[in-house]
């Protein structure tokens, strides 16, 4: 049950500075912890997380274990024209996540 | 009194020493043993949000910001979803949860006629599935209970916790009763730090009121969000006492006598805790 929760503005002047807030649903297993009985659990984590815009690269990150669970990524960027933004993370055992938000800048 | 008039002591003496034997006692037994200094004043009550840094607070107040709300988008999908012998969903019965469960949060632990105890959320959707939807009960602290209750409670955000139910007393005095009894290898009661010393600190952290308002919870050390018992729990291995089964009346009669502790006060579920 991988959920996301994304906050885009609806709308923006050109040229103006937005803030764009993600989180995601993860567990964020480090590799280093071991269950009660001493076998080691195996690291399930984020690895990378990228945003674009109008199909053009504008933030990404790398991500490691010291990160908590459930990451939450935010960054700016200036709206330039009306579009979508497309966020994607991926990470350890195929895990795969894509969210899209809408925005119209007059 | 004769044996008294045959010692070397006399009378006066004795009645001294007695005396100054009890106050040395006194004093001895109030430095080690403090008495409990009861209830928060109603107007003296806050909320462990008020406690929390600027940061954490606007976690909380963001839904976009809130990881407690990937809990509440789960159960909102769990609440539509058909399951057991029944094939009926949560929905199917009890329509939108925004009309339907507003409020239930701010009145649950609830009293229950057929058990003639009250249960919580848990088990009212636990009660519900394996009657209702003939589906197995569900574990407690599991991600799909804990996104049931808190899409539930959810809907109560806001509004002022009741407690009227006069079929509650006898399991809010219940509750009180091991709210304030000395347990553990520290020989501390909820109360000396809940009721006496709020406010202060334990090991640099601020001691809260614990008045359950945001529950189900998440809370940073966990990683994720928890229910109240777990939370209970957490107080009771500080304390190193014996802790209850999930479950347990014991529990279900501090969360009784704990909402009615924090009657009035507003919900805030999801909340978000360090």
């Amino acid at each position: 049950m991988a959920s996301a929760l994304i906050n885009v503005p609806a709308k923006a002047k050109r040229g103006e500075i937005i803030a764009i807030k993600t989180l995601i649903s993860h567990p964020m297993e480090t590799g280093f912890r071991h269950t009660e009985t001493g076998v080691p659990i195996p690291r399930d984590i984020v690895t990378r997380f990228v945003a674009t815009y109008n199909g053009e690269e504008i933030f990404s990150a790398q991500l490691y274990p010291a990160i908590a669970a459930n990451p939450f990524i935010t960054f700016s960027t200036v709206a330039t024209e009306s579009g979508t933004f497309e966020f994607k993370w991926t990470g350890d055992n195929g895990f795969a996540a894509t969210e899209q938000a809408k925005i119209i800048v007059e | 009194m004769g044996a008294l008039h045959r010692s070397s002591v006399s009378p006066g003496r004795g009645r001294t020493f007695v005396l100054i034997a009890a106050i040395v006692l006194a004093a001895l037994l109030s430095a080690t043993l403090p008495v409990l200094t009861g209830d928060i004043p109603i107007d003296k009550r806050r909320s462990t949000y008020e406690q929390m840094s600027a940061d954490t607070k606007a976690m909380q107040d963001e839904d976009t910001a809130n990881p407690g709300m990937l809990w509440v988008l789960d159960g909102e999908v769990a609440w539509r979803t058909k399951t057991g012998a029944a094939e009926r969903s949560c929905a199917d019965c009890h329509g939108e949860a925004p009309n339907t469960m507003k409020g239930v949060g701010a009145r649950y632990p609830a009293f229950d006629t057929k058990r003639g105890a009250p249960v919580n959320i848990e088990e009212r959707i636990n009660i519900c599935r394996t009657e209702h939807q003939r589906a197995p009960a569900l574990a407690f602290e599991s991600k799909e209970l804990l996104a049931l209750s808190v899409y539930v409670a959810r809907q109560s955000r806001g509004m002022p916790i009741e407690s009227t139910d006069a079929r509650l007393e006898p399991f809010i005095s219940a509750g009180r009763d091991i709210f304030t009894r000395r347990q553990g290898q520290l020989n501390l009661a909820c109360a000396h730090c809940h009721n006496d010393n709020w406010g202060q600190k334990l090991a640099g952290v601020p001691i809260p009121q614990g008045h359950p308002t945001g529950y189900p919870l998440y809370r940073l050390e966990w990683q994720t969000l928890g229910s109240l018992q777990r939370r209970l729990r957490n107080c009771l291995i500080g304390m190193r006492a014996e802790i209850y089964p999930y479950g347990a009346p014991e529990y279900v009669a501090l969360e009784t006598f704990l909402m009615w502790r924090a009657r009035g006060m507003p919900i805030e579920s999801p909340a978000v805790r360090p």
